[in-house]
C-alpha cells in the first residue's frame, strides 16, 4: 500500500485515494471539430512509462481534491507532488539506499 | 521410549513438563519445548507424509520453515482443523492431534504410492499431453481424478470459529528475524533511542543461536556463552518500552513505501486458548527504516533417492541434537559440499551418533571444522558423491562413488548402511522479503547464492541473508545495519560493535544435481520435495526447448509449492545452468512473491466477516419493508425490497399482483436508492450543457428532463431525471449504483477540465427519502396530503417538479414515472421518510394502494421499453442503439461524448440496437443474457445477431416480453429471429421495444 501525500491534507494511506491516470492530458477545447486521429490519441493514447510517470491521484475520502503526482514506475517511489494547473517539476532522482 | 533417543541433558526443552499427544492416532509423549517435528523424532517417527504426486514416503528433512515434506493438519475439532501446517514449525502442546496426509488407507501402506511406479509415465507436464480427447473427460474424468489422486491436506467442512485481528502500527526500525544479526541490530538501534520492533518467525528469539550446543562448546559472544548473551540480550530489549517483541511472527510481505505485513499466531500453541483471544493478529507495520535479518537456509543435494525418510538437511540434525536434545539415528552418512555439514557430524558424534563417513564432494577439504572432524576421528572421504540409497520407509543404506579428477564418477559403488543421512550443499541468503522490496540481487559465485545488491525501499539486509556466515561477521554486520538505520531514522549514529573472537566461517556450496555415473539407476533425484520435481523432469522441460526459467518452473512446477522453493531454487538453477550450458545468473531467477509462507484466510480477513464484511446501506422505510414481509436484494451496498409476498406467494405471482396493483390502481414504492446530486452555480447550465447530451439552457425552472451521460467515448455511462429547481440549480438522478462514479466523474471535469466554471457538487442521495406514488389513483392518493401545491393535471403537468409540504414537513414533488402510469415521486428529508410513507400508505388504503418492490418495478419498466443502464447497456450502447438520440440537444457546440458520436462507426446501419422480441410461444420467458441467431439451430461457431438483456412476464399482457440488442434491429421489425433456450433454439419476432401504451396516454392521466 502507497504512502501518498495529498498536497492539501498530508501522507495518506493508498486505500484514500483513487487513481486518475496519466497527468497533462487535457480535453481538447474543439473536440467536434478535431480529426479522428487527433481525438483518438485523447481518448487512447497513454505512456506506458518504465521509470518517472506523471500521473493523476482523487484523495477521494479525504478533500476529494485532484492532484498531481510523479512517480517512478520501477520502484513506487513518488518523486513529487504538485497541484492541478501546475507545471510537472524537472524530475529528481530517486533516493537510494546504500546497503 | 523418549529416553532412548534424547540426550540427558542440555536443549531448550524442559524435561519435567512432558506433553501427551497424537499422529495418526498413536499415543505419543515429548517435552515442553518441542516441536511436533522434533517429538515425532524423539519417538524415532521419521515417515511423517506421503509426497504430492508420486506418494512416496516422506520424512522431516529441515527444522524450520523451510520444510517441504513434513506437513500435517493438526484437530482440535471439526471446524478447527488445520491443513498443510509443517510440523517443524507446530508448537507441542498437551493433546496436540496431528494427522499425516495424501496417504490411503494408511500412512506405510499407501494406494497411491502405485504413481510411482507409473512415474515413467507421468512426467512434467503429462496432463498437458495425456489427457486431450475426449474433451468432454476433461471436465468429468480427468481433472477430478487427477485432483483427487494429487494434493496435499483436506480443507476442513465448518466454517472457521476463530477470530482474527488487525493492527497498523508505525515504528522507526523493523527488524525482521531475531537470530544473532537481527538481535544485535535491534539492540544498536534501541540504544539510542529508536522505537524498534523485533519479529521473529519462531516461538524463541534466537535464530541460529538456539540450535548451538551450550556448555563447554557453546559459541562465545562478548566472553560469555551465546546462550547467556541470548538471555540478557532478550531481557535488555523486553525492558526498553519502546521496543515491541514479537515471536511467533513472520514477515509475510514486503510492500511499497515500507509497509511490511506480520502474521502473528497467538494462540495455535496453547492446549486451551481463551475462547475470546484472536487466533492471529496481522499488523500492518509502517517503518521508516527496515533492517532484514531473515537468515540463511540451507540447501539439499540432488542424488538419486535423496527424498527417503532419515535423509536431513545437516544444519537441521544439529538443531534436534542441541535445540532438543532429539538423537535423530544411529549411524548416519554426511555427504556435503560445505564445511558446516563438519559441525554438524561433530556436535552429532558429541552426542552419540556413530559417523560412517563424510562424504565431500569436493576434492580438498581443509577447513578448520574439517581439521577438528579428522582430530576427533571422523572418517572423510573428499572426492566422493552419492549414487544411491536404499530402504523403504526409512533410508538404511546409501551407495558412494569416488569423483574423478576430470570430475566424472569413477566405476565401483561403496555400499554403506545407515540409518540418517546429513547432507550440507551449502546455505542459500533468505532474500525474499528483499526481492519483494523491488531490490535488485546480484550473483555471489563462492556462495553459490544470488544476494542483495541495490535496495529500492529503505531497507538494508545483514548477516546471512546477505552471505555474512561466521557468527563475528554477522554480529558486527547486524549491530552496524541497525546503528545506520537509526541514524537514518533520525537518531544518533554510533555504532556499536559486539566483540567475539574469530570463528570458522562456513565454506562451500553446491547448486545443481550430484555427479553421476553414465547410466542411470532409475532412481529419482528430486529438486522440488514438495512438488515431486526431479533432475529427469528438468531436463525434458529443457530437451522440450524451454529456456526461461520462468517457463521451466511453470511447466515443471518446480519452486510452485506452498513453500515457495526454499529448499528447491538454486538447484534447480544450478541444474537447469548445467543443461543449457549458461552460467546462473544468465538463466535468471523466478520472482519472489508474498507469502513467505502460507497465512491463513483468517488473517487476511481479520474484523472483516459476516455483518461487517461489508456496509450494508438501508433506505428510511426498510424496517418497515421487512415488518411487511419484503423479500430484499442486493444492489449496489443497499438492500432493496424485491417484492411483499402475501400469504406464502410464490415470487412470480406477487410481483404479477404488484404489476396489476400500479397499472389498475395505485403502487407505493421506496426509490430512496437513487444518487442524487445538487448542480448548483451560476454556471451550473453551462456545466450540465457540457456534461449531459441534453440541452439544458431551455429547461424551465419547476421542469425536469431524462437526461443522458455519456462518457467521451460516446457509450452511456449514466442516465437519470434531472430538474431545475432554480435557475442556478440542478437536482440530478443517477442510477443506484452509479451515484458515486458520476460524482467522480463530474468532479474530475469540474476541478481538472473546466477550473473556470463556478459550479458547486454535493452528493444529496442520502438526504432525501423518495417515494414514488405511480397509478391511475396516484393523484386521489396524494391529494389529501400534499400542502402548497396544485397537483392538478393542468398546473402539474407531466415533467414538472415543485416544492411544498406534505404531513407538515417540506417535500420535492416531481410529476415522474418509470412505470408508464400517473405518477409522482415525493422527495422529502430523509429522517421523515418512514412517517411519510406510513401517511401516505394509510391514505392509500381506500384506493387499494400497494407496495411493490425492485422486480414489479423492472417489470413496469420493460413493458415501457425503459431502459436500465448496466442492464440495457455494457458500454458499448450509444444513445442512437438504445433509441435515445431524441435526448441529445443537436444545437450544442460539445458535450462529453460528442465527438465520438460523429464516428461514422457509431451510426452504421449495423449496430446493435434496442428492439423488443415476442416469443412464437407467448408463455415461453426467454433467459436474459441468451444469444440471438438468425437461423435456427445452426452449427458453432456462429456469430450471433445479439442479445436478450430484460426478459419477464408481463402480467398486463399475459405474455412474455424481451428487450434484445439486436444488429440492425430498428430493420428487422416483424422479422422472425432465434433465441436459444434449455429447450432448443425458440423462434422470436422482432417488435418495438415498447410493449404497453406507446402512444404514453396513461403518463398523462
Amino acid at each position: 500500500m502507497l504512502l501518498i501525500e495529498c498536497p492539501y491534507c498530508g501522507e495518506r494511506p493508498e486505500l484514500e485515494f483513487v487513481y486518475g491516470g496519466q497527468a497533462h492530458i487535457a480535453r481538447p477545447q474543439n473536440a467536434p471539430d478535431l480529426s479522428a486521429q487527433a481525438w483518438s490519441d485523447y481518448l487512447y493514447q497513454r505512456d506506458n512509462t518504465k521509470g518517472i510517470h506523471a500521473e493523476r491521484w482523487r484523495h477521494t475520502h479525504g478533500c476529494g481534491r485532484f492532484f498531481n503526482a510523479l512517480r517512478d514506475t520501477t520502484t513506487d517511489h513518488f518523486i513529487a507532488i504538485y497541484k492541478v494547473g501546475e507545471a510537472a517539476p524537472a524530475a529528481l532522482k530517486t533516493r537510494k539506499v546504500a546497503l | 521410549m523418549n529416553g532412548a533417543l534424547r540426550v540427558d541433558a542440555g536443549g531448550r526443552i524442559n524435561r519435567a513438563r512432558p506433553l501427551r499427544f497424537t499422529f495418526d492416532g498413536h499415543e505419543l509423549t515429548g517435552f515442553e519445548g518441542d516441536t511436533l517435528a522434533s517429538a515425532l523424532l524423539a519417538n524415532g517417527v521419521h515417515l511423517v507424509g506421503r509426497s504430492f504426486k508420486y506418494h512416496r514416503p516422506r520424512g522431516i528433512l529441515a527444522a524450520g520453515s523451510e520444510e517441504p515434506n513434513a506437513l500435517v493438519a493438526v484437530r482440535r475439532d471439526d471446524a478447527r482443523y488445520t491443513p498443510n501446517l509443517r510440523a517443524t514449525q507446530v508448537e507441542l502442546y498437551d493433546g496436540l492431534e496431528a494427522h499425516s496426509q495424501n496417504r490411503w488407507p494408511s500412512l506405510s501402506f499407501d494406494i497411491g504410492a502405485v504413481n510411482d511406479l507409473l512415474s515413467p509415465f507421468i512426467p512434467a507436464g503429462f496432463y498437458y499431453k495425456t489427457f486431450m480427447w475426449p474433451r468432454s473427460a476433461w471436465k468429468s474424468l480427468y481433472e477430478p481424478r487427477i485432483r483427487a489422486a494429487a494434493g496435499l491436506g483436506e480443507s476442513p467442512t465448518q466454517a472457521d470459529p476463530d477470530r482474527y485481528s488487525n493492527r497498523y502500527v508505525h515504528c522507526d526500525v523493523l527488524v525482521v528475524g531475531a537470530g544473532p544479526a537481527g538481535l544485535a541490530a535491534a539492540s544498536a538501534a534501541a540504544d539510542v533511542g529508536a522505537r524498534v520492533i523485533l519479529c521473529d518467525e519462531q516461538s524463541e528469539l534466537g535464530g541460529s543461536l538456539l540450535g548451538e550446543p551450550d556448555g563447554a562448546r557453546a559459541p562465545q559472544i562478548e566472553g560469555e556463552r551465546a546462550s547467556a548473551w541470548l538471555t540478557q540480550t532478550i531481557d535488555t530489549l523486553t525492558r526498553n518500552p519502546r521496543v515491541s517483541l514479537l515471536p511467533r511472527t513472520t514477515a509475510f510481505g514486503y510492500f511499497p513505501h515500507n509497509l511490511v505485513g506480520l502474521n502473528q499466531r497467538l494462540t495455535d500453541h496453547l492446549a486451551n486458548p481463551h475462547p475470546d483471544s484472536p487466533r492471529e493478529r496481522q499488523w500492518q507495520v509502517r517503518a521508516q527504516e527496515v533492517v532484514l535479518a531473515t537468515g540463511a537456509i540451507e540447501r539439499p543435494l540432488v542424488f538419486p533417492g535423496n527424498d527417503r525418510p532419515g535423509i536431513l538437511l545437516a544444519a537441521a540434525a544439529r538443531t534436534y541434537v542441541n535445540r532438543y536434545g532429539v538423537i535423530p539415528g544411529s549411524r548416519a552418512v554426511v555427504i556435503t559440499a560445505c564445511d558446516e555439514a563438519y559441525r554438524a557430524a561433530l556436535d552429532l558424534h558429541d552426542a552419540g551418533v556413530f559417523i560412517a563417513t563424510i562424504a565431500d564432494v569436493r576434492a580438498q577439504a581443509y577447513g578448520p571444522l574439517a581439521e577438528r572432524a579428522r582430530r576427533a576421528g571422523l572418517p572423510v572421504q573428499t572426492l566422493t558423491t552419492l549414487v544411491g540409497t536404499s530402504g523403504r520407509l526409512r533410508v538404511n543404506a546409501v551407495q558412494l562413488a569416488r569423483i574423478g579428477d576430470d570430475g566424472k564418477v569413477i566405476d565401483g559403488v561403496q555400499t554403506m548402511p545407515c540409518d540418517l543421512v546429513l547432507m550440507s550443499g551449502g546455505f542459500t541468503p533468505s532474500v525474499h522479503l528483499f526481492s519483494q522490496s523491488r531490490g535488485k540481487l546480484a550473483w555471489d559465485d563462492k556462495a553459490q547464492s544470488f544476494v542483495p545488491a541495490q535496495s529500492a525501499e529503505r531497507v538494508r539486509s545483514a548477516g546471512s541473508c546477505r552471505g555474512t556466515f561466521a557468527l563475528a561477521a554477522v554480529l558486527e554486520d547486524g549491530a552496524s545495519a541497525g546503528s545506520a538505520a537509526a541514524g537514518d531514522a533520525g537518531f544518533a549514529n554510533t555504532a556499536r560493535r559486539p566483540a567475539v573472537p574469530a570463528a570458522d566461517p562456513a565454506i562451500g556450496a553446491y547448486a545443481g544435481a550430484l555427479p553421476q555415473p553414465g547410466e542411470s539407476t532409475g532412481h529419482k533425484a528430486f529438486i522440488d520435495w514438495q512438488n515431486d520435481v526431479t533432475t529427469r523432469d528438468l531436463a525434458l522441460a529443457t530437451r522440450e526447448g524451454f529456456r526461461s526459467i520462468e517457463h521451466i518452473k511453470r511447466y515443471t512446477t518446480t519452486g510452485m509449492a506452498t513453500d515457495q522453493g526454499k529448499t528447491s531454487n538454486l538447484n534447480a538453477l544450478g541444474f537447469v545452468s548445467r543443461q543449457l550450458d549458461k552460467p546462473i545468473p544468465e538463466v535468471g531467477l523466478t520472482t519472489f512473491r508474498m507469502p513467505y509462507t502460507p497465512v491463513t484466510f483468517g488473517a487476511f480477513a481479520g474484523f472483516a466477516r459476516g455483518d461487517l464484511f461489508d456496509p450494508t446501506r438501508t433506505t428510511p422505510t426498510h424496517d418497515w419493508a421487512a415488518r411487511n414481509g419484503a423479500v430484499f436484494e442486493d444492489v449496489s451496498l443497499w438492500k432493496r425490497a424485491r417484492y411483499f409476498p402475501r400469504n406464502g406467494e410464490a415470487m412470480h405471482a406477487a410481483v404479477a399482483r404488484e404489476c396489476l396493483a400500479v397499472r389498475k390502481g395505485c403502487g407505493i414504492f421506496d426509490a430512496s436508492t437513487l444518487g442524487k446530486i445538487e448542480v448548483v452555480g451560476k454556471d451550473a447550465v453551462t456545466f450540465m450543457n457540457r456534461m449531459y447530451v441534453n440541452a439544458w439552457t431551455s429547461l424551465a425552472v419547476g421542469r425536469s428532463r431524462y437526461g443522458v451521460l455519456l462518457r467521451d467515448d460516446g457509450f452511456i455511462y449514466d442516465d437519470g431525471v434531472v430538474a431545475r429547481t432554480a435557475e442556478d440549480r440542478f437536482h440530478v438522478t443517477t442510477t443506484t449504483g452509479g451515484a458515486a462514479r458520476v460524482l467522480a466523474m463530474m468532479e474530475d471535469f469540474v476541478q481538472t477540465e473546466w477550473p473556470d466554471l463556478s459550479v458547486w457538487l454535493t452528493s444529496t442521495t442520502e438526504q432525501w427519502a423518495v417515494i414514488a406514488v405511480q397509478g391511475p389513483h396516484a393523484r386521489r392518493v396524494l391529494e389529501g396530503l400534499v400542502e402548497g401545491i396544485d397537483i392538478s393535471a393542468q398546473a402539474m403537468p407531466h415533467m414538472s417538479v415543485a416544492p411544498g409540504r406534505i404531513c407538515g414537513v417540506p417535500m420535492l414533488l416531481f410529476r415522474v414515472s418509470f412505470t408508464g402510469e400517473l405518477g409522482f415521486e415525493v422527495n422529502v428529508p430523509a429522517d421523515f421518510g418512514l412517517a411519510v410513507w406510513e401517511a401516505i400508505h394509510a391514505a392509500g388504503q381506500q384506493h387499494g394502494i400497494t407496495p411493490y418492490g425492485t422486480e414489479a418495478m423492472h417489470v413496469l419498466r420493460a413493458e415501457k421499453g425503459y431502459i436500465i443502464v448496466g442492464q440495457e447497456t455494457d458500454g458499448t450502447v450509444t444513445p442512437d442503439d438504445a433509441g435515445l438520440a431524441w435526448a441529445i440537444g443537436k444545437s450544442k457546440p460539445d458535450f462529453v461524448g460528442k465527438r465520438s458520436l460523429q464516428r461514422p462507426a457509431m451510426a452504421a446501419a449495423d449496430r446493435k440496437q434496442l428492439v423488443g422480441l415476442f416469443t412464437a410461444d407467448s408463455q415461453v420467458v426467454l433467459d436474459e443474457g441468451t444469444q440471438v441467431m438468425l437461423e435456427r439451430d445452426q452449427r458453432p461457431p456462429v456469430r450471433p445477431l445479439g442479445h436478450v438483456t430484460s426478459s419477464y412476464y408481463s402480467p398486463v399482457l399475459s405474455r412474455s416480453i424481451a428487450l434484445a440488442l439486436v444488429a440492425g434491429g430498428r430493420a428487422r421489425m416483424g422479422e422472425a429471429l432465434y433465441v436459444s433456450t434449455p429447450n432448443g433454439d425458440v423462434p422470436v419476432q422482432v417488435t418495438s421495444p415498447v410493449f404497453y401504451d406507446s402512444e404514453g396516454a396513461r403518463l398523462n392521466g
